[in-house]
């Protein structure tokens, strides 16, 4: 019983620091998969931008101030947020066709 | 084609605006071209070799390598840019009265030229490396002939050096009583917008808190994205959605510089030449 609750306890304790599973997104023939990404407002979120693609892209958000080179097949990590509910926008600095939105709710 | 002059070009752009306001400020300083070229050399240079190591950079410090390093060179950028400006006001008085002549400390190429070489060297590390990493990629992928990428990689830096001489030519019209002030400003604006730039990386590093993370929303009214966006990011730092912090180190890069060209730099210089 004692070792149940201890447990229960230490997951409930555990949850909030084990930071949420990075969200992924994914650049694949100059689109963003998916191009609406719904994450968490009010919290950290960990992004994970991957280039699928052979060329070179830039990962840029000018609301989000975020700005990161990704190389061919590359990936890397943004952290955004604590953010308000919302829509921001992000693209391909490289390809500015290229956009999609983080959606926080 | 098409689509690599344009980034190129708008990569080019900021650096070639910096070069195009410092080579203004340094209107009639002996030997400045060679120093000015030097610094250009030396960012490409630079530029080819941070691109070669653009994946242990962006892979150092536990990911945020990337952020640490922009905004690093972009502080040393600020500081080259803030020691030309103290330097320029203790030579003002001396200046001002050889209004028709340059300053005989001007005129002897006493000038900080490295410290404005240095800093055009960064602006061109910078967006070079970006350029130099995207075009590899292209070429790589073999989207298309190196003939076409050559071709639209020089269209962009064509078009992005027109800017540059623009703004030169466009600044050597003011007459040279007031020209120097008009550049000090220039270069003091470009300081504090390289600075706020500075802290934008440091955010995205999570180093420092946003104090807001969007203080205001001018995007309706131009975009960050537009030419005119850009030229005024990288002449005055407009931001679109600035960060709270941003507006901190703005603020505070426009202090700290007056307030050293008004202590450090207010004796007139009138035998020294340092």
């Amino acid at each position: 019983m004692v070792r149940a609750v201890a447990a229960a306890l230490a997951l409930f304790v555990a949850t909030p620091a084990l930071a949420q599973a990075p969200v992924t997104i994914t650049l694949r023939d100059h689109q963003f998969v998916p191009a609406e990404v719904p994450i968490p407002a009010g919290t950290k979120v960990e992004l994970l931008v991957r280039n699928e693609q052979t060329v070179t892209a830039e990962f840029e958000s000018n609301s989000l101030h975020r700005e990161k080179v990704v190389a061919p097949n590359g990936q890397i990590t943004v952290f955004v947020g604590p953010l308000d509910p919302g829509r921001y926008e992000f693209f391909d600095d490289f390809n500015q066709q290229t956009r999609g939105f983080l959606v926080a709710k | 084609m098409l689509a690599a002059a344009i980034i190129v070009f708008r990569e080019v752009l900021e650096a070639a605006l910096i070069v195009g306001v410092v080579m203004a400020a340094s209107h009639g300083v002996p030997r400045r071209g060679r120093w000015i070229a030097g610094g250009i050399g030396a960012g490409v240079a630079g530029a080819i070799l941070v691109a070669l190591g653009a994946d242990g950079i962006a892979a150092a410090v536990s990911g945020i390598g990337d952020e640490l390093f922009n905004a690093g060179v972009l502080l040393a950028a600020v500081c080259m840019l803030g020691w030309h400006n103290v330097w320029m006001n203790r030579h003002g008085r001396e200046m001002a009265h050889a209004a028709d002549r340059l300053g005989s400390a001007i005129r002897d190429g006493a000038k900080p030229l490295w410290a404005l070489a240095i800093a055009v060297a960064i602006a061109v590390l910078r967006e070079g490396s970006e350029i130099v990493l995207f075009l590899y990629s292209i070429a790589v992928a073999g989207e298309v002939t190196p003939l076409t990428m050559a071709a639209g990689g020089g269209l962009g830096l064509l078009a992005g050096a027109g800017a540059g001489a623009a703004i030169y030519f466009g600044l050597l019209r003011i007459p040279l009583r007031h020209l120097f002030m008009v550049t000090s400003w220039l270069v003091l604006f470009v300081a504090a917008g390289m600075a706020s730039q500075a802290a934008a990386f440091l955010l995205q590093a999570d180093l420092l808190p946003p104090l807001g993370s969007n203080l205001w929303d001018t995007s309706f009214l131009l975009s960050e994205q537009s030419l005119l966006g850009r030229v005024l990011h990288t002449l005055i730092g407009y931001s679109a959605q600035p960060a709270g912090i941003q507006l901190v180190f703005y603020a505070a890069t426009m202090l700290l510089i007056l307030g050293l060209t008004r202590t450090i730099g207010r004796h007139p210089a009138t035998s020294s030449r340092n």
